[in-house]
């Protein structure tokens, strides 16, 4: 029978507030804690590979509520293969998958390939999301028993919101019965007219349409009044205004079930990173201010914003090298979420890594319901080395994932993920240090 | 030759005025000066620029300027290409990148480059080893034609410093707006700029400028009037909820002129849409420049080719050389 | 290498550049037989306040006035390439037709004759002139161009790498004519 041992890493377990020196015992596939005093329980064991992680931190796999994997359809900007080994470079075992595919995910059968293609890649673990309406052309509702039973965790018309006020109520009365989030874009489309980036000085400077704030902020008071309608649960994806967070921080208080979630790049960078045309920050929501970017900071710490995710939408760099206002919006973020955040949120003290890892991990499993995002006994053994002391240097050209486009290029980011578990198989581990014990 | 070479100019490209020093401007203008007398000779020619080639890579459709930058290049001895491309080429499955790559295998020295997207002569700039002239991007600048009205306005009031100038128009879709705020607040002019507050981008007041949506109260006291042309297609948009109403608000009139300065300039980038922004009184005038503006054009244009193709390879942006 | 050369130091003060001015304007009034049609190009910079002198002395030694223009060559150098960036274009003055005119091209130091080249070129674009004669302060030698002076102030014999510094009260408010040697002699 053989096993892993990971000794001596500081595991770090939000879901079971440890914070501590363990060995990590992984075997059939599943985690077990061993103090490290504790030797009878890894002898009994034949064959077992052990890995030192002193030094290390042991972390469990992070889970993206939000990325864009482009299959089907769009399969030269990123294929589920791809992206799913870039989930695994970036720390992700388990990942949402949007539905704005071409075809969208509006039926099982596509959900099924999906999962299919997913299981075939073995990488990281897809959840899908499906389309609210067909198409996510906003019309007619999609089968939603349909949707969840093909093994969908939400639904979503992301990419593009769910503007007709009728349509949005039926969803959320619905996500009642089936006790999963309706996830909106939410983008006031007439506002958001032919915007390129957040409306402020930079977008007068540069000459180009600017996005208002109340793009987003209309369609999110609009979703809390319906969710306070209907009962339903409303999940905001990728949050970027301080008015957002503001209105959903006071709909929690009302008791409204509406939650919420940021990515890093909304809590790293501002508009100003447009200034020059640079299309590599063009994403949608816009960046802000930094007005904005500290509300959304605050938002983190006060527990508004329920968790971190990427808003990974991978883009070829033919399409991205253009002009900003044809330049599609998105960037690839699953390779650098976790250290961006680190840099953003844990380094200026704003919160401990243990609560950042919480929003990475336990906090995005527990609101989507999936058994993700832990290290208690017997869990799947998913799970993260991370090097607390490397630094390293963004270079998009050596990405996994098909998107070579990030915002955050040449930066230097403070933590490293160095080794990812997945099933309790090893993804990849850096400056592998192991030795075979041979107790046979 | 004892005489020491003395330059002010090391840049490779001009991509917009933002970026320039007061002196880099004065640099670019009183070359302009230097050379708007090659103009008045019997043989509108010097050797300058013999052997350079020049492309006028314009994806967005303009007469002026392309002939304005054409016969620059030509009294300058260079070559030039003219290739009008429609904007949609991406469309058609050839990127910006592609286009500038293929002419590039050309061996060209410099692109004039035009477009309706702000920003493409940054991202030509960033691919292309030839220098990049924005000859106009979208909303963002038009560095040539505000170098042209600060020539204008220098030869008529000798120095731009303390002088009151109004901008008056579509200020929100406005390149020739921009470039001028940048050039006439670097050299020392106070900017009023004047439009429906539909047509006023957020923040403007940031660039250093007075707002105003009293056209009286930006004629009154203006020693300039630049007045801008209004796009027919912002009335579809709801910019401007008519072309009458337009005019009886912003256009300017004789009856409006009636308190301006006596010495006033009149200002405008052309085509002059008479009768919206500016009446045949106005236009015509005394106090019109708008010939002296195109006359103008060719030298700064001139002197904007030979600063920019002269600048070495991988110079820094700043610093003088003498 | 036997240098024939002038020694370092001052070869013209203020009163040695005055008389070969005033003998340079009798040359080309000799010349010339008189002033009808002539004119005065003066190259800039130096060049063009030694015109406006030679003017005044023929003036004084004619009664009459003769045309001076100005001519800046920066833009027919031959050295574009080798030189950057661009140097400053100043600009040229010349509001006379030259056609059919005598035209007296006036420079301070004569040296490879390039610049002399680059101001012949460029005053064929101003015009046909009847003929173009050359003046100079100095002519230093070390000619690269089948080109040679009319009216000469001094001949220097030079090395090649010397530095002829000329300078006039107009421009540099002192008044003398130096030779320098460049970083020591070999």
């Amino acid at each position: 029978m053989s096993a892993i041992l990971i000794r001596n890493g500081r595991v770090i377990d939000p879901s079971q507030k440890i914070d501590g020196t363990f060995d990590l015992l992984i075997h059939d596939g599943v985690v077990e804690l061993v103090k490290p005093s504790d030797k009878k329980r890894s002898e009994k064991i034949n064959e077992l590979h052990v890995i030192d992680a002193t030094g290390k931190w042991v972390v469990p796999g992070f889970v993206d509520l939000h990325t864009h994997l482009r299959e089907p359809g769009r399969e030269d900007k990123e294929t589920i293969a791809s992206g799913t080994r870039a989930a695994i470079a970036g720390g992700f075992t388990s990942i949402c998958a949007m539905p704005n595919t071409e075809p969208a995910m509006d039926h099982g059968g596509i959900v099924e390939q999906v999962l299919q293609q997913a299981r075939r890649a073995n990488n990281a673990q897809v959840y899908p999301i499906g389309a609210i309406t067909l198409g996510r052309k906003g019309k007619e509702l999609t089968n939603f028993q349909e949707l969840f039973e093909a093994g969908c965790v939400g639904l979503s018309d992301d990419g593009d919101p769910l503007t007709n006020s009728l349509l949005m109520r039926r969803a959320l009365e619905a996500s009642r019965v089936f006790n999963r989030p309706i996830i909106q874009h939410a983008e006031d489309k007439a506002l958001f007219g032919k915007g390129v980036m957040h409306e402020g000085y930079v977008s007068t400077v540069l000459g180009v349409e600017g996005i208002p704030s109340e793009t987003e902020t209309i369609i999110i008071a609009r979703d809390i009044d319906l969710a306070a309608l209907t009962g339903g649960w409303l999940h905001v994806a990728h949050i970027s205004t301080a008015k957002g967070v503001d209105l959903v921080r006071q709909a929690k208080k009302l008791g409204i079930r509406v939650t919420c979630e940021v990515t890093p790049h909304h809590l790293a960078l501002t508009h100003e990173e447009l200034k020059g045309f640079n299309s590599m920050a063009k994403v949608n929501p816009p960046l802000r201010t930094s007005k904005d970017r500290d509300a959304l900071v605050q938002g983190v710490m006060d527990g508004t914003i329920d968790c971190i995710a990427t808003d990974h939408a991978p883009h070829t760099d033919w399409e991205k090298c253009a002009p900003l206002d044809t330049a599609p919006f998105g960037i690839s973020g699953l390779e650098t979420a976790f250290a961006l955040c680190y840099q953003s949120l844990v380094e200026p003290g704003h919160i401990s890594e243990n609560r950042l890892i919480e929003l990475m991990t336990s906090a995005p499993a527990e609101l989507i319901r999936i058994e993700a995002g832990t290290l208690k006994k017997d869990s799947i053994a998913d799970f993260v080395l991370v090097d607390p002391e490397q630094s390293w240097k963004v270079n998009a050209k050596t990405f996994v994932s098909r998107g070579k486009n990030t915002p955050v290029e040449g930066r230097v980011l403070p933590v490293k993920i160095v080794g990812v578990f997945k099933n309790g198989e090893m993804k990849f581990l850096e400056e592998e240090k192991t030795q075979r014990s041979e107790h046979a | 030759m004892s005489a020491a070479i003395e330059t002010l100019w090391t840049r490779k490209h001009l991509l917009g005025l933002e970026d320039l020093s007061a002196d880099e401007i004065n640099t670019i203008l009183k070359t302009a000066a230097s050379l708007k007398e090659v103009s008045l000779r019997p043989i509108k020619k010097v050797p300058a620029l013999r052997g350079k080639t020049i492309v006028n890579l314009f994806f967005e459709p303009s007469t002026r300027t392309r002939t304005s930058f054409e016969l620059a290049a030509k009294r300058l001895s260079a070559d030039t290409i003219n290739i009008a491309s429609s904007s949609s080429s991406l469309t058609k499955g050839e990127t910006i990148i592609d286009t500038v790559n293929n002419l590039e295998a050309l061996k060209v020295d410099a692109f004039v480059v035009r477009h309706a997207s702000a920003g493409v002569p940054n991202l030509i700039a960033q691919h292309a080893r030839a220098s990049v002239i924005n000859a106009g991007d979208g909303a963002h600048e038009h560095p040539t034609q505000a170098l042209l009205d600060l020539f204008t306005i220098q030869e008529h009031r000798k120095k731009i410093a303390g002088l009151k100038v109004s901008i008056i128009g579509d200020i929100s879709h406005s390149r020739v707006a921009r470039s001028n705020i940048w050039g006439l607040t670097k050299l020392g002019a106070e900017v009023t700029v004047c439009a429906p507050p539909t047509l006023l981008p957020v923040e403007i007041e940031r660039m250093g400028v007075q707002v105003t949506h009293d056209a009286n109260e930006a004629v009154e006291n203006a020693d300039v009037l630049m007045l801008l042309r209004i796009q027919h297609e912002r009335q579809e948009t709801q910019l401007i909820p008519g072309i009458r109403e337009y005019r009886l608000r912003y256009g300017i009139d004789a009856q409006r002129l009636e308190k301006a300065k006596p010495d006033l300039l009149i200002m405008h980038p052309g085509p002059v849409n008479r009768g919206v922004e500016l009446d045949s009184f106005a236009a015509d005038g005394k106090s019109s420049v708008i010939l002296d503006q195109v006359t103008n054009g060719v030298a700064v244009r001139m002197a904007v080719l030979y600063l920019v193709i002269g600048a070495p390879e991988g110079t820094p942006l700043e610093g003088a050389v003498v | 290498m036997n240098r024939a050369a002038a020694k370092p130091g001052l070869l013209m003060d203020a009163q040695a550049i005055r008389r070969s001015l005033v003998r340079i304007a009798h040359e080309i009034i000799e010349r010339n037989k008189g002033v009808q049609d002539l004119a005065l190009i003066g190259i800039r910079t130096r060049g063009a306040v030694l015109a406006q002198r030679l003017a005044q002395e023929i003036a004084a030694i004619d009664q009459h006035e003769v045309e001076v223009g100005i001519l800046d060559i920066t833009l027919y150098r031959d050295d574009f390439s080798r030189v950057a960036p661009n140097p400053i274009v100043h600009e040229t003055d010349i509001k006379f037709d030259i056609t059919n005119k005598r035209l007296v091209l006036v420079d301070d130091v004569l040296f490879t004759g390039r610049t002399i080249r680059a101001a012949l070129n460029a005053l064929h674009d101003f015009g046909r002139s009847k003929c173009i004669q050359l003046a100079v302060l100095v002519d230093r030698g070390h000619r690269e161009l089948p080109i040679r002076a009319d009216f000469v102030g001094k001949n220097v014999p030079t090395q090649f790498s010397d530095r002829i510094r000329v300078q006039l009260e107009d421009t540099d408010e002192i008044e003398c004519v130096k030779l320098e040697l460049s970083g020591g002699a070999v």
